[in-house]
């Protein structure tokens, strides 16, 4: 027939065949038709006899079908509306009926559907106590067929059941069209004051379970905020365009409500639900009334829209959740870190400083776990972390008791501003262009300043890892407090410790392992590559005299050691060298370096250093705009120097310090040299600046020792504990001399008792070694800032006065 | 004494030179580099060149940064700038208010004899531990502080 084309065309066709077996087609629908084939043949006829009005039996079976398919779609789409207003109903009232209770009930799907129903929830039920539903329905993204971010508010009053509804599914297609209007928000929310907690799923269920009762925000503050926040969220043009961008992905509702505190879900709020809102898709909030709810709860992630609203907002409001936002934020609690944070106080009154750290300890400082902690004759010092210096007076590694920080929760109300350490969290995630990080936890703070100042982790030999567990079960890769204590307790326990490493961490523990040796029955090894202790410090002659003091300690020292392999073997670790000697021990100590943590390069688009590793930043410490490294994990430009990165303590202070004083504005560069010190005992120390490498030509210039010239008797004299602190507090620029002691009875004579070591590059003084002689930093100081070429190097030691006291 | 010889075989890199005092006494004719009082760059002890106190000297240990530190550079500006010949007394009310915050954190800012003195007396400790010094010296109210430079 002509007014069915296709058919007919299919009828010619298979008419056309002359094999008379129909073969099969497909016609222009897409349908294999074999079956069907000769149907048509026959009801054509009977069609055509019908006359014009009945013509196309094929149209009204067209048009049957599709009506029924729209109708039954209809119907579908109410069932599922109604449906999910009774369920949704049903809810709302076991939910009231549970709200005694502490249980927290994560329901999501049920809660996504109730969308869907916006239309129909007009009234919310207008619940009690602590119970806050938020439903933001956004009609928008619904239109797109986005996933709708919704947050059902659920009463938490426990940390569990993070209620985030983050996106329902959108709902059928067909749906759309009807929900468009409505827009009402569902859901009644009941604001029982303020606490928009924010509990997404990942993030800290515990942190509201521990905000719970903090965050309270006074009714009337809730309701202030939220005033102007009314005016704002009408248009709800930024309503829906922020939401639906971030929408997209879960991480948006958890972004979202990290940074909680949204007390008050912007937009429409108060009694929306009364009114239907206006098309305008409004996410809206709800705080009906403010009720007393003692209770956190409520967790409404009102997404995006909420952002731009909420932070004015929050900061305000300021819930007693974690903070989203720090003026400040210190990446690492380590040694740098706390120097800036210092020095940011210091330079910027009422500053606010965040620091985020990975370890559960307050900021401490590292060199006493290799040295000082040790010779501690207190036995509860893996307790109490305090050691007594050489001159009497105790304190604690820590560089300031807990009372000197605020908590996390009052930084962005505290009066006059401070410092507080969120432990336990490491930046996972740094954005660099929203000038904001993300944590392990999922929380996420923005920053106006920030500083890496991630340290590193201790290096790993490749044999002690592919050697399995049982070996890396009794190998200690020291850093922290939780090694200290570990390796302390091995000391007590068994009986052969081996120290693989000869530089600075691995002399100090086998000297300090060594003197215990003899009161625990302890066996201390120690092996590494080098020739001698410190080999690639010292030039050989010195290492060599060091070694000698290292073995007299107790130690015994395997020099021109390479590892081949390590085997738990018989109860014992087993150590083979490359050279055929076996060592068998209980427990391994590897000091064979860090690694610094640059982790964040990657998110955060910053440059890694091919040749030292770590962070590249420049002579100001930068690495971006507002981005500034410290500590190890900088490899910045010495302007005197060249580019290098140091491992060393009073490096990490003053890149911390000159860190935190760019941080407000000082733009000054690398100058004031870092010295390090490093004590072999309580007979042999020395401090040193600048390159010390034992590759570099060197000029020692060396007098007879005494007993004065000890490191104990350096810090007596000048009343200090960690001897950078002696030549630092001083006030800069004097060059403190020692006072005289009363003369101790003459030692015996050694080669290299005390002097000066000169490193050279191009003639010119780059490093310095002051052995034995100490209080004289200012000078070598002096002299590597002056960048001079010296013809005689003994006249420049004699302004060391090394004979003096 | 003096001797003088290269250690390393092969590469004669380390000179060792042994000096007696007698060799020393000379003084120096090693020349160093005049100091720029003004250098941009350097580290400026407690008072900076245009008068300004540096609040981030490590000779103030952390009292500048730490939970009283707006009220310890109150405090310690008004004295620095008194020009009363008892230098400070016009600081009272502020000494008091850091006396009291500091009441607060006796963990921090643990309470000596001297703290508990009159303001003036202590307006004294306080200029004498900020002072110049040949041994270091904790300032007044003991805080005790890491090594910072």
């Amino acid at each position: 027939m002509a007014d069915l084309p296709t058919t007919t065309t299919y009828l010619e066709t298979s008419q056309q065949d002359d094999t008379g077996v129909p073969s099969p087609t497909i016609n222009t629908r897409g349908r294999f038709l074999l079956r069907h084939e000769r149907t048509p043949q026959f009801v054509q006829p009977a069609h055509m006899s019908s006359g014009p009005s009945g013509g196309g039996g094929e149209n009204t079976l067209y048009f049957v079908l599709v009506g029924a398919t729209c109708l039954a779609g209809g119907a579908y789409a109410y069932s599922t509306l109604v449906g999910d207003r009774e369920r949704y109903q049903q809810r709302i009232t076991e939910i009231e009926s549970r709200s005694s209770k502490p249980a927290a009930e994560p329901s999501t799907p049920a809660k996504t559907q109730p969308e869907t129903a916006a239309q129909a929830v007009s009234e919310p039920t207008e619940e009690p106590v602590s119970e806050a539903v938020v439903e933001p329905s956004i009609a928008e993204p619904v239109q797109e067929e986005a996933p709708v971010p919704e947050p059902a508010a659920e009463l938490v009053t426990e940390a569990p059941a993070p209620e985030a509804v983050p996106e329902p599914p959108v709902a059928e297609p067909c749906l759309a069209e009807p929900v468009v209007e409505e827009v009402t928000p569902e859901a009644p929310v009941l604001e029982a004051a303020p606490e928009l907690v924010v509990a997404s799923e990942a993030p800290a269920p515990e942190t509201p379970a521990s905000e719970a009762p903090a965050p309270e925000e006074p009714a009337p503050e809730a309701a202030a905020s939220q005033e102007p926040d009314s005016g704002a969220p009408t248009p709800e043009a930024p309503a829906p365009e922020a939401p639906v961008p971030e929408v997209s992905a879960p991480e948006a509702a958890l972004e979202e409500s990290a940074p909680e505190i949204v007390p008050e879900p912007p937009v429409a709020e108060h009694l929306v639900a009364e009114e239907p809102v206006t098309e305008a898709l409004v996410t809206e909030a709800v705080s009906a009334e403010p009720l007393p709810a003692a209770e956190a709860e409520i967790v409404p992630e009102t997404p995006p829209v909420t952002q731009s609203a909420s932070e004015p907002a929050s900061a305000a409001a300021s819930t007693a959740v974690e903070p989203t936002h720090a003026p400040y934020l210190l990446i690492g609690g380590g040694t740098a870190s706390f120097a800036a944070a210092r020095s940011i106080r210091a330079r910027d009154p009422g500053a606010r400083v965040l620091i985020v750290t990975e370890e559960d300890d307050l900021p401490y400082m590292r060199p006493p776990l290799s040295k000082e902690l040790w010779f501690s004759d207190d036995p509860t010092v893996t307790e109490t972390l305090r050691f007594k210096q050489w001159n009497g007076k105790e304190r604690s590694i820590y560089f300031q008791p807990s009372s000197f920080y605020v908590s996390p929760t009052e930084l962005e109300s505290v009066e006059n501003g401070g410092v507080a350490v969120l432990t336990g969290r490491k930046v996972m995630h740094m954005d660099v262009r929203g000038n904001k990080v993300k944590l392990s936890d999922g929380t996420e703070i923005s920053y106006d300043k920030c500083l890496i100042a991630t340290g590193g982790i201790p290096r790993n030999l490749q044999v002690i890892e592919r050697a399995g567990d049982e070996v890396m079960k009794r190998t200690t890769l020291f850093r922290k407090i939780e090694d200290f204590k570990a390796l302390e307790k091995v000391s007590r326990e068994l009986k052969s410790i081996t120290i693989i490493g000869g530089g600075f961490l691995g002399s100090e523990l086998a000297c300090a392992l060594g003197r215990r040796s003899a009161d625990l029955g302890l066996e201390v090894v120690q092996m590494f590559p080098e020739k001698g202790n410190m080999g690639k410090v010292l030039p050989e002659y010195l290492s060599n005299w060091t070694t000698d003091k290292v073995k007299k300690e107790g130690v015994k020292v395997l020099t021109e050691a390479v590892v081949k392999n390590v085997t738990y073997k018989e109860g014992k670790v087993e150590i083979k060298l490359k050279d055929g000697r076996v060592v068998k021990t209980d427990h391994v100590v590897a000091a064979v370096g860090l690694e610094p943590s640059v982790e964040l390069a990657k998110s955060a688009g910053l440059e890694i250093d091919s040749d030292f590793g770590g962070f590249r930043v420049n002579a100001e410490l930068q690495a971006r705009s507002n981005i500034w490294v410290a500590g190890d994990a900088a490899c910045f430009y010495d302007i005197k120097l060249g580019r290098r990165r140091v491992e060393h303590h009073d490096h990490a202070v003053v890149s911390g310090r000159l860190a935190g004083e760019n941080m407000t504005g000082a733009r000054k560069p690398y100058w004031h040299q870092s010295m390090f010190w490093s004590d072999l005992g309580p007979d042999v120390g020395y401090e040193a600046i600048g390159i010390v490498d034992s590759s570099l030509p060197t000029v020692g210039v060396f007098a007879k020792a005494t007993a004065k010239d000890t490191p104990k008797a350096a810090t007596e004299q000048s009343g200090t504990g960690i001897r950078s602190e002696s030549e630092t507090e001083a006030v800069a620029g004097s060059v403190a001399v020692g006072k005289a002691a009363p003369t101790p009875p003459p030692q015996q004579k050694e080669d290299y008792g005390k002097g000066v070591i000169f490193y050279l590059r191009d003639k010119v003084v780059v490093g310095i070694v002051l052995w034995n002689v100490f209080n004289r930093m200012p000078i070598a100081r002096k002299i590597i800032k002056d960048g001079e070429e010296h013809a005689d190097l003994n006249e420049v030691a004699k302004l060391f006065n090394i004979h003096e006291e | 004494m003096r001797k003088l010889y290269n250690y390393c075989d092969q590469f004669c890199k380390d000179q060792i030179i042994f000096v007696t005092k007698e060799d020393h006494e000379a003084p120096s004719n090693a020349e160093l580099v005049e100091d720029d009082p003004n250098d941009p760059y350097e580290d400026h002890g407690l008072i900076l060149p245009n008068g300004d106190i540096n609040w981030n000297c490590p000779c103030l240990g952390g009292m500048a940064s730490g939970p009283c530190g707006q009220q310890f550079k109150d405090a310690f500006s008004c004295f620095h700038n008194s020009k009363e010949e008892v230098k400070g007394s016009e600081c009272i009310d502020f000494f008091r208010g850091m006396q009291e915050c500091m009441q607060k954190y006796p963990e921090l800012y643990p309470q000596e004899d001297d703290n508990e003195s009159a303001p003036s007396g202590e307006a004294e400790a306080e200029a004498e531990a900020v002072l110049p010094a040949d041994s270091t010296k904790e300032v007044a109210s003991g805080t005790e502080s890491p090594a910072t430079s």
